[in-house]
C-alpha cells in the first residue's frame, strides 16, 4: 500500500499454528492513518494476518514491524482488537464499563478498583460512541450495534495506535452494520489506522478506501473500484464471481446466480413429473422459481 | 447460655468456627474464577490429586502442607497444560491426571493401614481436629489469595472474561495462569481439614453460582460470593455442632439450600437468571 509512513510491515511473512503455514510470503505494507479491509473466503487467512499483526501467531518467518518495533517485543505501541461478537461470553457477569475498563488495566496493573479518571473516560468515550449512560447496564441487555460499540471503546480507551476488527459486520443487520461503518470512517477520519476483516464484499466496495484480497497469500490490494475485477476476486475466492460497475458504484455478485434455482427447478420437475397424482405436489412453493 | 454462645466455650469449637469462616470466604472468592472460566471439574479433580500428595507426604515423612501444597500445585500445572492441549480432549486429561493421582493416595492407604483414620478426615473433613497450625494456614492462604486477587483483578477478569484477546492488551497469560494454580493448590489444600477432598468442589461452586444469580457485575458476584462462602461457613459450624452431623457436609448443605432458596426467589420474582438462558 503506498503511503507515508507504513504504520505495519509484514517482510516476506510464512505464518501459521501446527502444520502448514495459514499465510506464505506476504509483503504487506500499512499506512499510518489507512482505512482498510480484508476480504477473502473462510480459512484464507484473513483472522491469522489480523492477529499476526499483534503478535498472536505462533509459527512465523519473516518480519512483521508495528511503528518499526517487532509486534512480539513489548515496545510496540498499543493495539485496540475488537473480537468478532459471536466469539463473546454474553452470560458473563459483566457490566458495560466493567468490559470497556478492561482495555485499560495497563494503567495502574496492580489497583483492583478504577480510578475516577478511569471513570470520566469510560464516560466521555461511551458518550462519544453514543452509547452514553448504558455504563452500568449488563453486557447482554444491549442491541447488536450498542455491542459493538462496547468493544470499541474497549478497544479505544487504551489510545490505540492501531484498531482491529475481526469481522465487525457479521450477524448484524443492514442499519447496524452502516452505523458501525460510519462510525469506523468517522474515527479514520479523525486519525485512527482502522483495519478490519469481512466477508461483505459489496460493503467494502462503498465504505473503504483500500482493500486486500487474501487467499492463503496476499492476491492483490489496492482501490476496491481498481482491483475488483472478477479475475481477481476468481483467484480470491476460486469462484466465478461477476462485477458491475454502475454510475460509479461497484457491485459484485455471483457469476451463476440461477444455477442453483435451475438445479432445484429440475429436480423439482422430475419429482412432480414421477408424483404428479399426489395433490400437495402442486402446492410446492419454490421461492424464486417464477 | 445460647445457641451462638456456648459452642464458643469451646476451644476446638473457636478454632474451628474461625476456620470455617476463613475457608467459607476464601471458597466462596475463588470459586468465582473457577466457575467462570468453566473449570469446575477441575476444582473437583485437583482435590482429588492433593489427597495423593497428601498420602506420598505421609509416607515420606514430610510435612502434610508442604508435600500436598507441591503436588497439588503441579497437579495444576499439569491440568492446566492439558487443558489447553489439542491432541486429547481437556476433560479426559484432567480425568487421567487427578484420578491417577488419587488411586496413588488410595493405593498407598490400603498398602498401609496404619493410618487410614488420617485420611478419613481428608476426605470428609474433621473440624474437631483443627490445630492452630491448620488455622494459621488457612489464615495465611486466605491472605495470600486475597493479596493475589487483589493485585491482578484487572489480568485475572480480563482472562476470564476474554482469554483470546486479553494477551493482546499485554496481559501475561503465563503468569497469572501459573499464579492461579497456585492460589487453587493452596486453597485445596488448607481447606482439606474442613471440608475434606470430597466436598471442596462444591464450596468452591456453590457460593459462586448463587451470587451469580443475584448479580450481573463481576465485581459485586465476588463479594457476595465470599459472604455466601463465610456466612454458610460460620453456621455450617452452628448447625454441626448442635446437630452433631459432619461440618463439612452441614456447610455445603447449607450452600445448597441458599442457592436453591435464590433461584426460587428471582424465578418467582421473575428475574430468570441470564446465565442459563439459551445462547445468543
Amino acid at each position: 500500500m503506498t503511503g507515508v509512513t507504513p504504520l505495519v510491515r509484514f517482510d516476506g511473512v510464512s505464518c501459521g499454528y501446527d502444520g502448514a503455514p495459514v499465510l506464505r510470503d506476504v509483503k504487506l505494507d500499512i499506512a499510518e492513518g489507512a482505512f482498510v479491509g480484508i476480504v477473502g473466503p473462510s480459512g484464507a487467512g484473513k483472522t491469522t494476518l489480523l492477529r499476526a499483526m499483534v503478535g498472536m501467531v505462533p509459527r512465523v518467518t519473516g518480519r512483521i514491524t508495528l511503528a518499526g518495533a517487532d509486534v512480539r517485543s513489548s515496545a510496540r505501541p498499543v493495539v485496540g482488537w475488537v473480537p468478532q461478537l459471536e466469539t463473546v461470553d454474553w452470560q458473563f457477569p459483566a457490566t458495560v464499563r466493567e468490559v470497556v475498563l478492561m482495555g485499560r488495566w495497563s494503567h495502574g496493573p496492580w489497583r483492583a478498583w478504577s480510578t475516577v479518571e478511569d471513570r470520566h473516560r469510560v464516560d466521555a468515550l461511551l458518550e462519544r460512541l453514543a452509547i452514553g449512560g448504558l455504563g452500568d447496564r449488563h453486557i447482554r441487555d444491549l442491541s447488536g450495534g450498542q455491542q459493538q460499540r462496547v468493544f470499541l471503546a474497549r478497544a479505544m480507551i487504551g489510545d490505540p495506535a492501531l484498531l482491529l476488527l475481526d469481522e465487525p459486520t457479521s450477524g448484524v443487520d443492514l442499519k447496524t452494520r452502516d452505523e458501525i461503518l460510519h462510525l469506523l470512517a468517522d474515527l479514520n477520519h479523525d486519525g485512527m489506522t482502522i483495519v478490519l476483516t469481512t466477508h461483505e464484499l459489496n460493503t467494502v466496495a462503498a465504505h473503504l478506501p483500500w482493500v486486500v484480497c487474501v487467499n492463503g497469500r496476499v492476491v492483490a490490494e489496492g482501490d476496491p473500484d481498481e482491483i475488483f475485477t472478477s479475475e481477481i476476486l476468481g483467484r480470491t475466492y476460486d469462484a466465478e464471481l461477476r462485477v458491475v460497475r454502475q454510475d460509479g458504484i461497484v457491485l459484485v455478485a455471483d457469476a451463476a446466480p440461477h444455477r442453483l434455482r435451475d438445479a432445484l427447478r429440475h429436480r423439482h420437475e422430475g419429482f412432480e413429473h414421477a408424483h404428479h397424482e399426489h395433490p400437495a405436489v402442486d402446492h410446492v412453493h419454490l421461492p424464486h422459481a417464477e | 447460655m445460647n445457641l451462638a454462645s456456648e459452642p464458643l466455650a469451646f476451644e476446638f469449637f473457636r478454632q474451628g468456627l474461625a476456620a470455617s469462616l476463613l475457608v467459607g470466604a476464601l471458597c466462596g472468592m475463588l470459586g468465582v474464577y473457577i466457575v467462570l472460566r468453566r473449570m469446575s471439574y477441575i476444582g473437583h479433580g485437583l482435590s482429588h490429586s492433593v489427597f495423593g500428595g497428601a498420602v506420598i507426604g505421609y509416607v515420606a515423612s514430610l510435612n502434610f502442607y508442604l508435600a500436598a501444597g507441591i503436588w497439588g500445585f503441579l497437579s495444576a500445572l499439569a491440568i492446566n497444560a492439558t487443558a489447553r492441549s489439542r491432541r486429547i480432549g481437556a476433560d479426559a486429561a484432567i480425568g487421567i491426571v487427578t484420578t491417577a493421582s488419587f488411586a496413588i493416595g488410595v493405593a498407598l492407604i490400603s498398602k498401609t493401614r496404619s493410618f487410614t483414620r488420617n485420611f478419613e478426615a481428608a476426605l470428609f473433613g474433621n473440624i474437631l481436629g483443627v490445630t492452630p497450625l491448620d488455622l494459621l494456614v488457612v489464615a495465611l492462604v486466605t491472605l495470600a489469595v486475597a493479596t493475589f486477587i487483589l493485585l491482578f483483578y484487572k489480568q485475572l477478569l480480563f482472562l476470564t472474561f476474554d482469554p483470546e484477546v486479553a494477551p493482546i492488551y499485554g496481559v501475561r497469560v503465563g503468569l497469572v495462569d501459573s499464579l492461579f494454580a497456585l492460589a487453587m493448590a493452596a486453597t485445596i489444600v488448607a481447606s482439606i481439614n474442613v471440608v475434606g477432598v470430597t466436598l471442596i468442589a462444591a464450596t468452591l461452586v456453590i457460593p459462586s453460582t448463587t451470587a451469580r444469580l443475584l448479580t450481573d457485575s463481576f465485581g459485586r458476584m465476588i463479594v457476595i460470593s465470599t459472604l455466601i462462602g463465610a456466612l454458610a461457613g460460620g453456621l455450617g459450624m452452628y448447625v454441626s455442632y448442635w446437630l452433631d452431623v459432619s461440618s463439612g457436609a452441614t456447610i455445603v448443605l447449607l450452600e445448597a439450600a441458599l442457592f436453591v432458596v435464590v433461584l426460587l426467589a428471582v424465578s418467582i420474582a421473575g428475574r430468570r437468571p441470564r446465565w442459563v438462558e439459551e445462547p445468543r
